[in-house]
C-alpha cells in the first residue's frame, strides 16, 4: 500500500521499526501530489516551494511525519500569504508557536502551503487568490472552507496530517465535506501566536486527520500554554491518546432541537440520526435539549467576526510588507497608496467583510450592532452552560447540507453565511468541537457528525468520536480521484 | 437596512479601500441583505445582559520587564516594499 | 467683553520601563533605526501583545499619587486609524475603563493653592517616528510600542501661567516616582492643550481649539497666551471660533491650523480581544502605595522643619528626587546644627556646576562625604570660599578628593598674622592713596587693599584675617 494513504500512527510504527524512512513518505506524497493536484488544487505556490527540510529529532512524537500547513500560519522564511494578493511574497521572520512545537517533535513541515479562502473569509475555498480547491469526492463540488485545501489534501491522501484554523467552522465544515476528521479546540487551548488573525476572540488552530487517533496525536503536540499569547490558557494538556477508548456507556448526549429544522437536507438528517442511534447501541443515552438562541448565532458572528477582522486587516497597507500600489499622482500620495493597495490587494469577500465590520463599529452604530452582538454572545454561551450542566456532550450534524457545487453560493454572500449555522455557535461559546465522517449521501458525498463538549473537555470528544469510529468504516473510505 | 452610497463611500474611506463604482453598487445590495438579516437581533431584549468581550474567565496575563533580543535588521526589513538603508520608506507626508 | 479662559491639558508620559508595553524589546534611546523591534511592535501578521507588568505598576503608582480612583477592573481597547507610524493601524489604548480617574493636582498660582482635577490616567502604546525628507517620509519603529501614560486634566486651568505651574508640578512629582524622565525636550513628556474662552460668568463653554507641537513648558505657556489673544480678538470682532487642531510654530511664535486633521476622526473603539481583563486587587494597590517615596512637597516641608531651611532654599534642593536624596544625606551628616554653609554651597557652586554641565548634581560624581570633607576646610576657615569653589571644580574634573587637591596644590590659606605681617605692611606701603581713601571713609579702598594682599600671597591669605590686620594697622599707623 502506498505510504501516503496511511495514517500518521501507522507510519510512525513503520518508521520506528526501520522499515521506511521519512524521505520515503515525502516521496510518496509528492508522487501523489503530482498525480492529483491538477484536479484537486489543495496546495498553493507548488512551483515556488522548495523541498521540505528532513533533518529532525529522531525521538519526537511526530518524527518523520509530514504535516501540511494552512497558508495563514506563519512559517519562518516560507511564504505565508493567507491566499491573498495583498500579502504576496510575505516571508515571516518567525515561526508560529504551533510550528515550533511541531518541529520540536520532529514533524516535517511541508513547504507548499494549503489553499484557503482569503484571510479565512469563506466557507468554500472559492475566495482564494489562487482559485478554488476541488472536493476529492466530487471535483465539481467545493471542499468547504476556509481550510478547504487542508481538508482536501488529507482526504485525497496528498497529506498525512494537516493544520487548519477555525473561526466559525473553517476546520469542521471542510472536514465534513471531505470525509475526514477535523477539530476545533477550546478557545485558548492552542496558541494563536503566528496565526494571521481573522477574528481574535474566535480563531483557533486545529488538526485535520484521517482518523481520530491521528487527530489526538496532533492535538497532543500543538496544545498548551504559550506566554506569547495572552489568550492562551494555562491549563495542563492531558495525553489525548488516553481518551481513545471504545466506550460510551452512560455518556449523556444532548440533541438540540434547533439543529434539526426545515431546510435541512433530508439525507443528512437521516444519516446523522443513524449515527446517534449507533452511539445509543453502545450504551450512550440521548435526549432532546434546547439551545434557544441558535437562530441568532449567525448574525452575532457576522457582527463580531467582521468587526475584529476589519481591525486585524488594517495592517495590510503596503508600508512594511506585501503588495504596495503607488499613487498615479504626486499629491495625496499616502492616502492613495493605502486605498489603491487595499483596493487591488483584497478580494471581494475580504472587502465585503471589512466594510461590514467597519460599519458595525462606526460612530452611531456601535451600540445597536457591536455591543448588542456581545450581549447576545453571552446568551448563546449561557445556552451551552445550561445544557452541559446535565449532559456530557452535544451532537449535531456538522453542516445542513453536503458539499455544494463550485459557484453555487459564491455570488450570494448571505446564502453562504447561513451554511455556517451549525458550527458557528461553538466559536462564540469558546467550546471544543470535532467533526467525524458518519456516512455518504446517495451522490457519494460525505456527511459529518459534530460532537461538542464544554471547555477543555476535548477528552470527551475523543472518547465519543473514537468509539463511533472504531465501530464503523467511514474513515477508511477513499475518494476515487 | 439599506446603506446609502454616501455612507458606503465614508466606510470605504475609513477602511482605506478604493472601490470601483461597480463594486460600490454590488456591495450596496449585498450589505443591505446582510444587515437586514442581522437586524434579527433587535428581536431580543438584551437590556439586562452583560456583554461578553472576552470568552475566557482569565485575567491579568503579565510579562516581566526584562529585555529580550530584538529582530536583526535583515529580518525586519526583509519584506519591505520600499526601504532606504534601515528605514521604511513611504510617500512624503505633508503635515 | 471679558472672557474666562478655560484650559485642559493632555500629557503623554513615556514610561521608563526597560521593555516596551506589549513586547520585550529594549526601550533604550538612541540606537540604530529599526534595531529595537520584533514582530509584536512591528505589527507583523500573527503577532500578539503581552502586557508589561512594570508598566501597569507605574501607571497605578501615578494614579495613586494623583489621588485618583484606581479601577478594580480595567481593560484595553483598540483605537483604529491609519498612519505609517502605527504599524497595526490601530493603537492599543484604553477607552471607557481607564486605569485611574477622578483625581487632582494642587498647584500654587499667585500664592494661592489651586486644585486642578485629573479626569483620567490610562495606558497606551507609543507610535514609531516619522522623519520627513525632501521627496519621501521614512519610519523608524524603535519607539513604537513603548508604554505611554496619558494624563488628562479637567478643564480647570484658568491661565497660561497656571498651565505652566501644572506642568512643572506634575514633572516634579512624577520625577520623584522615577517612572519617567519627564523630559519635554527628549520627548518623554508631551503635552497637548485645549483652550476655549467663555463669557465671564457664563455657564456654557466656548468652542475649543486643540494645540499641538509645543516642545517645552515655556512653549506651552506661550502657545496658550497666543491662542487666548487670538480667540479673544476674533470673538470681540464678532467672529466665531472653529473647533480645530492648531500647531504651535516656535519660530513664528504663532499657532496655525493643522491641515490634515480637518475631518473628525471615527476611531471605532472596541475592546482589545488579544488582551484579557486586568483585575487590580486592594493588595496590589497597597503594595504600590507603600513603595511611593516621600514626595517633593513633604520633603520640602521636612527640610524646612528639620534643618531650618527657608522655603526658597528647600524648594531648590527638592526639585529632583535624586538631588533631594543627595541633599538629604548631606544635611543629615553635616555636623553643625546651622546648615547655612552647606546650603549656600549646595545652592551656589554645586548647582552651578551641574547647570554648566547640563546634568543633575548626582551626575557630577561627587559623593556627600566628599562634599562634606571639602566643607570642613571651609568651615574651619582653612580655605576661602573662592578656593572651595576652585577645589570643587577640580574634584569634579579629576575625581580626586578635597584633601588630596588641597594638599597637592598647597591651598590651605594662611591665617597666621605673623606670616602675613610682612606682605600686609608692603601693600600698605605701596598703596598710600588707597590707605588715605579708606581713612576718609571709602570702604571699597579697604577691599582693594585686601585684594592686593591676596595677589601677593597668590590667593592663599585668609581674606578675613587680612582685612582685620589691615584695619588695625591703618588705624594704628
Amino acid at each position: 500500500m502506498e505510504l501516503n494513504t496511511q495514517a500518521a500512527h501507522q507510519l510512525s510504527n513503520l518508521l520506528k521499526e526501520g522499515q521506511i524512512n521519512s524521505q520515503d513518505i515525502v516521496d510518496a506524497l509528492y508522487r501523489r501530489i503530482k498525480a492529483t493536484e491538477s484536479r484537486v488544487c489543495a496546495y498553493v505556490r507548488l512551483k515556488d516551494t522548495s523541498l521540505p527540510k528532513l533533518g529532525y529529532p529522531q525521538d519526537g512524537v511526530l518524527s518523520g511525519i509530514p504535516v501540511a500547513i494552512k497558508d495563514n500560519i506563519c512559517t519562518e522564511g516560507l511564504v505565508t500569504q493567507c491566499c491573498s494578493r495583498i500579502l504576496e511574497g510575505f516571508r515571516p521572520p518567525y515561526d508560529a508557536t504551533v510550528i515550533r512545537k511541531l518541529k520540536k517533535e520532529g514533524a516535517v513541515i511541508l513547504t507548499p502551503k494549503t489553499n484557503m479562502d482569503e484571510f479565512a473569509f469563506g466557507s468554500s475555498t472559492e475566495n482564494s487568490f489562487f482559485g478554488p480547491t476541488h472536493n476529492p469526492w466530487d471535483l465539481r463540488c467545493v471542499p468547504g472552507g476556509s481550510s478547504g485545501g487542508s481538508a482536501a489534501a488529507v482526504a485525497a491522501d496528498e497529506a498525512i496530517l494537516a493544520l487548519g484554523s477555525d473561526t466559525g467552522g473553517s476546520i469542521r465544515q471542510p472536514a465534513a465535506f471531505c470525509g475526514v476528521v477535523g477539530m476545533k479546540p477550546t478557545y485558548g487551548r492552542v496558541s494563536r501566536y503566528g496565526l494571521i488573525a481573522f477574528a481574535s476572540s474566535l480563531d483557533q488552530i486545529g488538526p485535520f486527520a484521517k482518523d481520530v487517533e491521528d487527530a489526538a496525536l496532533l492535538m497532543n503536540v500543538i496544545s498548551g500554554y504559550d506566554s506569547n499569547d495572552s489568550t492562551s490558557v494555562n491549563v495542563s494538556v492531558p495525553d489525548y491518546s488516553m481518551s481513545l477508548t471504545n466506550d460510551v456507556k452512560g455518556i449523556k448526549i444532548g440533541i438540540p432541537k434547533e439543529y434539526f429544522i426545515e431546510g435541512m437536507d433530508p439525507e443528512v438528517k437521516k444519516i446523522v440520526q443513524e449515527a446517534i442511534d449507533k452511539l445509543k447501541q453502545f450504551g450512550a443515552e440521548y435526549r432532546e435539549v434546547s439551545l434557544p438562541h441558535t437562530e441568532y448565532a449567525v448574525p452575532v458572528y457576522y457582527i463580531i467576526a467582521t468587526a475584529e477582522a476589519s481591525s486585524n486587516l488594517a495592517r495590510f497597507d503596503g508600508v512594511q510588507y506585501g503588495l504596495r500600489t503607488l499613487a498615479n499622482s504626486p499629491s495625496g500620495q499616502l492616502m492613495e497608496m493605502y486605498k489603491k493597495t487595499r483596493g487591488d490587494g483584497f478580494g471581494a469577500e475580504a472587502k465585503r467583510r471589512i466594510m461590514l465590520g467597519t460599519f458595525v463599529l462606526s460612530h452611531g452604530y456601535y451600540d445597536a450592532y457591536y455591543l448588542r452582538a456581545l450581549k447576545v454572545r453571552t446568551l448563546i454561551k449561557q445556552d451551552f452552560d445550561k445544557v452541559f450542566a446535565d449532559f456530557d456532550c452535544i451532537i449535531t450534524p456538522t453542516t445542513p447540507t453536503p458539499a455544494f457545487k463550485i459557484g453555487e453560493k459564491v455570488k450570494d454572500p448571505l446564502k453562504m453565511y447561513l451554511s455556517d449555522v451549525y458550527t458557528i455557535s461553538a466559536n462564540l461559546a469558546g467550546i471544543p468541537a470535532i467533526s467525524i465522517p458518519c456516512g455518504f449521501t446517495k451522490q457519494g458525498l460525505p456527511v459529518g457528525l459534530q460532537i461538542l463538549a464544554k471547555p477543555f473537555a476535548e477528552e470527551m470528544l475523543f472518547r465519543v468520536a473514537y468509539t463511533y469510529e472504531q465501530n464503523t468504516n467511514w474513515h477508511t473510505a477513499k475518494p476515487k480521484v | 437596512m439599506a446603506i446609502s452610497q454616501e455612507t458606503l463611500k465614508h466606510l470605504a474611506h475609513l477602511a482605506r479601500i478604493e472601490l470601483k463604482p461597480e463594486e460600490l453598487d454590488t456591495l450596496s445590495g449585498q450589505l443591505k441583505d446582510v444587515l437586514d438579516f442581522i437586524d434579527k437581533l433587535k428581536q431580543l431584549d438584551t437590556s439586562k445582559t452583560t456583554p461578553t468581550s472576552h470568552i475566557l474567565p482569565m485575567n491579568n496575563v503579565l510579562r516581566k520587564d526584562s529585555p529580550d533580543k530584538s529582530l536583526d535588521i535583515t529580518a525586519t526589513m526583509g519584506n519591505a516594499p520600499q526601504k532606504d538603508g534601515d528605514f521604511f520608506v513611504v510617500p512624503k507626508i505633508i503635515v | 467683553m471679558e472672557y474666562d479662559v478655560v484650559i485642559g491639558l493632555e500629557v503623554h508620559l513615556q514610561l521608563a520601563t526597560r521593555t516596551k508595553a506589549f513586547c520585550s524589546c529594549s526601550t533604550v534611546f538612541g540606537n540604530a533605526p529599526n534595531s529595537q523591534v520584533c514582530p509584536v511592535c512591528l505589527g507583523f501578521p500573527g503577532s500578539l501583545p503581552v502586557l508589561n507588568e512594570t508598566a501597569l505598576d507605574y501607571a497605578i503608582k501615578v494614579g495613586l499619587v494623583l489621588d485618583c480612583i484606581i479601577q478594580e477592573q480595567t481593560k484595553f481597547d483598540r483605537k483604529n486609524y491609519f498612519y505609517p507610524d502605527l504599524p497595526k493601524n490601530y493603537q492599543i489604548s484604553q477607552y471607557d475603563l481607564p486605569l485611574a480617574k477622578n483625581g487632582y493636582l494642587d498647584i500654587i498660582s499667585e500664592n494661592k493653592t489651586r486644585r486642578i482635577g485629573i479626569r483620567r490616567v490610562h495606558l497606551e502604546e507609543d507610535a514609531g517616528k516619522l522623519i520627513h525628507r525632501q521627496n519621501n517620509s521614512v519610519v523608524d519603529f524603535n519607539r513604537c510600542g513603548i508604554a505611554l501614560l496619558e494624563i488628562v486634566s479637567e478643564p480647570d486651568i484658568k491661565s497660561p501661567q497656571e498651565a505652566y505651574e501644572y506642568l512643572t508640578e506634575l514633572k516634579s512629582i512624577l520625577g520623584y516616582l522615577e517612572v519617567s524622565d519627564c523630559d519635554m525636550e527628549k520627548g518623554s513628556l508631551r503635552c497637548d492643550a485645549n483652550v476655549s474662552l467663555k463669557e465671564k460668568g457664563a455657564g456654557e463653554l466656548g468652542v475649543k481649539s486643540e494645540l499641538k507641537n509645543m516642545n517645552s513648558f515655556r512653549a506651552v505657556k506661550e502657545a496658550l497666551s497666543f491662542e487666548v489673544q487670538r480667540q479673544s480678538a476674533l470673538l470681540t470682532s464678532g467672529g466665531k471660533i472653529i473647533q480645530e487642531t492648531r500647531l504651535w510654530d516656535e519660530k513664528k511664535s504663532e499657532t496655525s491650523p493643522m491641515r490634515s486633521k480637518e475631518e473628525a476622526q471615527d476611531y471605532r473603539y472596541f475592546p482589545e480581544p488579544d488582551l484579557p481583563l486586568f483585575v487590580i486587587s486592594e493588595d496590589k494597590i497597597q503594595k504600590i502605595r507603600e513603595s511611593i517615596p516621600e514626595l517633593p512637597k513633604e520633603k520640602m516641608q521636612r527640610f524646612i522643619k528639620d534643618y531650618g531651611l527657608s522655603e526658597y532654599e528647600a524648594k531648590i534642593l527638592t526639585a529632583s528626587k535624586k538631588d533631594a536624596d543627595f541633599a538629604q544625606e548631606c544635611l543629615g551628616s553635616y555636623p553643625d546644627k546651622n546648615k547655612k554653609i552647606l546650603v549656600n554651597f549646595l545652592i551656589g557652586p554645586v548647582l552651578s556646576e551641574a547647570n554648566n554641565k547640563n546634568c543633575i548634581v548626582v551626575a557630577l560624581g561627587i559623593k556627600p562625604q566628599d562634599l562634606l570633607e571639602l566643607l570642613r576646610f571651609l568651615q574651619q576657615e582653612q580655605i576661602s570660599y573662592l578656593t572651595a569653589k576652585i577645589v570643587l571644580t577640580e574634584m569634579i574634573n579629576t575625581k580626586n578628593s578635597a584633601v588630596n587637591i588641597i594638599a597637592s596644590k598647597n591651598l590651605i590659606q594662611v591665617s597666621d598674622s605673623a606670616e602675613l605681617d610682612g606682605r600686609i605692611k608692603a601693600v600698605i606701603g605701596e598703596n598710600p592713596k588707597s590707605v588715605e581713601d579708606y581713612r576718609s571713609g571709602k570702604v571699597n579702598a579697604l577691599m582693594f587693599l585686601v585684594g592686593q594682599v591676596m595677589k601677593k600671597t597668590s590667593g592663599k591669605a585668609n581674606p578675613k584675617v587680612v582685612q582685620e590686620i589691615l584695619k588695625e594697622k591703618i588705624k594704628n599707623a
